[in-house]
């Protein structure tokens, strides 16, 4: 089994420090180092790194690459110019979510497509098989590049630190720019991130990165693995395919419809998102904040007060930054009004809580 | 090498029992704390819970996981160590300093299934 597990250009790195190592999305990836709480916090802080190079980049080009990005994707990439950045969803016409991702206009009029590891394979497929009738071409150009992502309120003056480039701080969020390594690699920075802090992406080539990533831990910066991740995207309320969007989860129901631009002519998935909007939908993912530190995790019961279930729990924490246990559940619909009175079963007890606003942690992004 | 103390009791579940007055004080090893990492909550029984060996009488919740807690032996909870509700960092920080319950202990006679110090350490090899 663990033969078959792919490793990432920086795995050499993760194991000389020592990383607690877990199979993710058929990778041997990085879960801890120094610890979740430690990095946690030093990404909210300070800054940290994480080894991305896992996520799959798949290229579109072509005379059509506009218009099939568009016919795919449920965001308008019609404003985007060169440099800028989206994020959305592929859907299923039947509204349910193949994956979410980010699109980044390329300087040549390409589009890079920057999608889940555990989904790049199926992505690839499901655009092929829609790309029938668009002068496109379409390949995964996802074994190219490594990835670090760079996060934390100290994220800019290391990223200018490694590149020596001033300029990079003026870097617009959801937008990127190119940086020449001394052979004329591409090397591209872009202000994004899945922590709810100010940060940038790098992507290069599997070298680079290696170089980059040895330079950022000598210049101080914590590596950080995949246990943070998942506590502070779910702090800052992002969603995890697989978890709050999936084939059965619509961006509808997980609350991201400002995501899908039914005033574009058409997408696939569009006619549904447009019917679940009218119509209502059955489940709906809401956040509730429990009163005591018991901590809710993924697949516990949620119940009404008198014991009726109304839903799971989709990912759930003891808040490493807000210090209190909050969980995202899938609930019906009739319970997800804020400040509706949900309880969670754990173990042998019920503990009660409250629907709140998913965005637990207010996100310091540089707008 | 995670720290094993002469003179307790150890269950297979890695938690540790000492015996005093007829009361088994109970509470986890430091293998148990050092595989958990971070402990960020203990859920503890009630005083009164009347409890079986080898059931569950409640769990510690790291970040990531959470892990149920076993009874070594059948009793009922005398007292609970309420210090953890606030301070379950206390459980990483002092594993056999931080109890977490005490039994009044029903059979004696289950005593003698648990393991001494010598037969943990090869558990936890």
């Amino acid at each position: 089994m663990e033969e078959s597990l792919k490793t990432t250009c920086l795995h050499g790195e993760h194991l000389a420090l020592g990383a607690k190592m877990s199979p993710f999305a058929g990778f041997d990836m990085p879960i801890q180092y120094s610890g979740i709480i430690d990095e946690h916090n030093a990404v909210r802080l300070h800054a940290g790194m994480f080894d991305v190079s896992h996520m799959g980049e798949i290229v579109v080009n072509g005379k059509d690459a506009e218009a099939f990005v568009n016919h795919i994707f449920t965001n308008d990439v019609r404003e985007l110019g060169p440099g800028g950045i989206l994020y959305g969803m592929m859907l299923y016409p039947d509204g349910g979510t193949v994956d979410d991702l980010l699109v980044y206009k390329d300087f040549d009029g390409s589009y890079l497509l920057v999608v889940n590891a555990a989904n790049t394979e199926k992505d690839y497929k499901w655009i092929l098989e829609n790309a029938a009738g668009f002068d496109v071409e379409v390949f995964d150009d996802s074994d190219s590049w490594g990835q670090i992502a760079l996060q934390g309120p100290e994220a800019e003056d290391a990223l200018v630190r490694l590149f020596g480039i001033e300029e990079l701080r003026e870097l617009e969020f959801y937008t990127f720019c190119d940086i020449e390594d001394e052979e004329g690699g591409r090397i591209i920075v872009s202000r994004t991130g899945y922590t709810g802090e100010d940060g940038f992406e790098i992507y290069a080539s599997p070298d680079n990165i290696t170089d980059f990533w040895t330079a950022l831990l000598a210049d101080g910066v914590k590596p950080c693995g995949l246990g943070c991740r998942d506590t502070l995207r779910f702090e800052a309320g992002l969603p995890l395919y697989g978890d709050e969007l999936s084939p059965e989860i619509s961006p509808v129901m997980a609350g991201l419809s400002m995501f899908c631009r039914l005033d574009k002519p058409d997408f696939i998935g569009r006619d549904a998102i447009l019917r679940q909007k009218s119509e209502g939908v059955s489940r709906k993912i809401v956040g509730i904040e429990l009163k005591d530190n018991a901590v809710p995790r993924a697949g516990y019961p949620v119940e009404l007060a008198d014991g009726t279930v109304v839903g799971t729990v989709t990912t759930g924490y003891h808040s490493i930054s807000l210090g209190k246990s909050i969980c995202f559940a899938l609930v019906d619909a009739s319970c997800a009004a804020l400040g509706t009175l949900l309880c969670v079963r754990i173990r042998k007890r019920v503990f009660p809580g409250e629907v709140i606003k998913k965005r637990f942690y207010k996100t310091n992004y540089k707008k | 090498m995670s720290k094993i103390i002469e003179g307790l009791l150890y269950s297979e579940s890695h938690e540790w029992v000492k015996v005093e007055d007829g009361i088994a004080v109970v509470g986890v090893t430091d293998f148990a704390q050092s595989e958990m990492g971070d402990i960020t909550y203990v859920d503890l029984p009630s005083e009164g819970d009347e409890i079986k060996a080898g059931e569950e009488f409640g769990a510690l919740e790291s970040v990531k996981a959470s892990s149920e807690l076993f009874s070594p032996v059948s009793g009922v909870v005398t007292e609970v160590n309420g210090e953890l509700e606030t301070s379950p960092e206390k459980v990483n920080e002092d594993p056999y300093g931080s109890w977490i319950v005490k039994l009044s202990i029903s059979d004696e006679s289950e005593l003698s299934s648990l393991l001494d110090a010598a037969a943990y350490a090869e558990i936890c090899r």
